[in-house]
């Protein structure tokens, strides 16, 4: 008897440690921040406070969150506010992370990506008088609360310049494209991605194919190899970890790939030739303007483009695109944001167009 | 066509590989009659310690065998839990479901400067391919052959598993403890030693299986690359009923029917399928296989039931 409970002792033992591993992030506030509060209690009243509840990847991800807290050092250097973070390590502590936040007497609590909607929806909708923005929203039939903001990013256009990119990079005329899941948010990068090769050169094929996954590595890998395997010498992917199958593969053969969502070039630092990057640290600067100045335009969402910095090609870029194609590309871009080009973001735009 | 078949092949040994490796952690814990559903976390310590050490060692072979060694830890916490204190082996391979990945995450942002995925190992300091050169690039034999070790050590390590199974003493001794722990303990058998013994190798099979992918298929570790490998590999493990040549060819199924998903689903395919009908491929084929062709699965008498000495 006295064994059982002792098991028993031992295994919710190992149960609290595993919650405990999972779920501190909460209690566990940045080091950092605790010497701003020190400060931020005598000065100037007027200082604006802002703050994120990152998602589960935390706010070393070298991803989306960490690109978010890079937008709330930069409002802090040049706008003087005071800006903290509070990392989820589970979903269920979205809601916790949330009213941390609301307590601290923020005046934004943005929420960082799209698994924080129902989360961040319900806050809003409780705290009519408290500020809330999202980068990656899907708000779906939802009507948005007159004190959110929702970001979103033109993937497509980030998509097209990298495309144009692989059009003229490529040796085989023949470039690929591994999604991650059939479906709209990932479309534009598909179709802006394959006009954009279009645009560059119109006999070039694009082979595309999806991998049903964003975490199944393996699946990306063996696409990918297909696609080098069938000719293919440049392949981007929009497709999570699986993508981490696509860089291997270009490693591997010694060809091409094209990054995602942040620079990727570190995974593969002769492979990787670029990256689309969706710059959440500009868009989230661009809202803390927005805030400062007394422009926060809440119950609608925002979509950011290439016309202001809210995408665009990693800084990496030069290291392998030579600059003639860097100088066209500018210049595509320019002609995007007077529109020019017109960038479609699903498949009855891309067969009207191309 | 012959290229395609060699595609199909190669994607095949990619894919089964590191779903082998934990496989044959099942079968040999179950056949000593402790069940272990941790293996998921026991793979995801492995792909994370694998890819620590072999990027800052730059060594891939000391990164796989401290991968194993990482497995063979979380192993023992199930080895103490179950065997010592006859808690439940379920609830205990929860716990270590839980257990390895949130460690991993946090040894992750330990050794990476708070990053959670694991910085890029060089090619040159991944598992060696032996055969890498030999045949000219995507020949047939070279998409076949032209693995990482880890892939031919998968197979030597079913052979090894499945001659210390059935024709070594020891062997006769753990699927004795297996079948009848109490006939075992009357012949002078020792039940926990064999019990401690074969679940932490389940461990360290199962660490080489997560380093099989953060060191091969992938040169980094990300939560999320270890997504049910485990789960799989122990279904596997039934499915080819407890024995180490049945779950390596449930495996090879598993890993052939990924292929056929990927060929079937590429750009230029004569007849397109929905991506989504296709990535059903291996589950329904396991399926019908399942139902079709293999007789009926007998576990290991005593699997699940500590064994208490004295107890009636």
């Amino acid at each position: 008897m006295f064994k059982k409970m002792l098991a028993l002792m031992l295994v919710l033992l190992l149960m609290a440690t595993a919650l405990v591993g999972c779920g501190g992030g909460a209690a566990q506030d940045p080091a950092p921040e605790e010497d701003q509060e020190q400060v931020e209690d005598q000065p100037t009243e007027e200082q604006i406070k802002m703050a994120m509840v990152t998602d589960v990847g935390g706010v070393n991800d070298q991803s989306f969150n960490e690109s978010a807290w890079n937008g709330h050092k930069q409002a802090e250097a040049e706008l003087g506010f005071s800006v903290s973070y509070v990392e989820s390590e589970q979903d269920a502590d979205y809601e916790r992370n949330l009213e941390t936040l609301l307590d601290a007497g923020n005046d934004l609590i943005w929420g960082i990506g799209f698994m924080m909607t129902d989360a961040i929806l319900e806050a809003a909708e409780f705290n009519p008088d408290q500020k809330y923005a999202i980068i990656d929203p899907d708000f779906g039939e939802n009507v948005v609360p007159e004190n959110l903001v929702g970001v979103l990013f033109k993937a497509e256009e980030g998509s097209f310049l990298v495309g144009y990119i692989a059009g003229k990079m490529t040796e085989t005329n023949k470039v690929g494209f591994v999604g991650g899941m059939d479906f709209p948010v990932i479309h534009g990068f598909h179709y802006g991605f394959m006009a954009g090769v279009k645009h560059a050169n119109p006999d070039a094929e694009v082979l595309v194919q999806y991998a049903d996954s964003f975490v199944d590595a393996a699946r990306g890998k063996a696409i990918a190899n297909q696609m080098y395997q069938q000719g293919a010498d440049i392949v981007f992917h929009a497709a999570g970890g699986a993508g981490d199958g696509v860089i291997e593969a270009a490693r591997e053969q010694d060809k091409y790939a094209i990054g995602v969502d942040e620079d990727q070039n570190h995974l593969a630092p002769d492979h990787v030739i670029t990256s689309a990057m969706k710059r959440v640290d500009n868009a989230i600067f661009m809202v803390a303007e927005m805030l400062k100045d007394g422009d926060y335009a809440g119950g609608e969402t925002k979509v950011f483009g290439l016309a202001d910095g809210g995408v665009g090609i990693a800084p990496t870029s030069d290291k392998h695109v030579p600059a003639e194609i860097l100088e066209e590309v500018k210049q595509v871009e320019q002609e995007i944001i007077a529109g020019k080009i017109v960038v479609p973001n699903n498949k009855d735009d891309y067969e009207a167009n191309y | 066509m012959l290229d395609s078949l060699g595609f199909i092949i190669g994607t095949t040994l990619m894919y089964s590989t590191p779903l082998i490796y934990a496989a044959l952690g099942g079968v040999i814990t179950e056949n000593s009659g402790v069940t272990n559903i941790g293996l998921e976390g026991m793979m995801t310590i492995g792909a994370l310690i694998g890819a620590t050490v072999g990027f800052y060692s730059g060594n891939p072979w000391l990164g796989f065998l401290a991968a194993g060694l990482a497995g063979g830890v979380l192993a023992l916490f199930h080895a103490i839990a179950s065997v010592t204190f006859e808690a439940d082996q379920v609830v205990s391979g929860i716990a270590i479901n839980f257990l390895g990945p949130g460690l991993a995450l946090f040894l992750s942002r330990l050794f990476f400067e708070g990053a959670t995925m694991t910085k890029a190992i060089p090619l040159d300091s991944k598992m060696p391919r032996p055969l890498h050169g030999i045949f000219p690039r995507n020949s047939f034999l070279d998409l076949v052959f032209n693995q990482y070790a880890t892939v031919y050590m998968a197979f030597l390590l079913v052979f090894v598993l499945w001659y210390l199974l059935y024709r070594t003493k020891l062997g006769l001794r753990i699927r004795a403890v297996g079948e009848h722990p109490r006939a075992a303990d009357t012949l002078g058998v020792n039940i926990y030693r064999i019990r401690y013994l074969c679940v932490i190798l389940s461990g360290v099979f199962a660490g080489f299986g997560g380093a099989s992918m953060s060191l091969a298929i992938v040169s980094n570790f990300r939560p999320t690359l270890v997504s049910g490998h485990g789960f799989i590999a122990l279904a596997a493990m039934i499915f080819g009923k407890w024995k180490p040549q049945g779950a390596m060819w449930a495996c090879l199924l598993f890993g052939v029917s990924n292929g056929l998903v990927v060929y079937l689903g590429r750009a230029d395919a004569p007849f397109q399928i929905s991506v989504q009908i296709l990535s059903m491929l291996p589950y329904v084929l396991t399926l019908i296989v399942l139902m079709g062709f293999v007789g009926r699965a007998s576990a290991p008498a005593a699997v699940g039931v500590p064994y208490e000495k004295g107890e009636r």
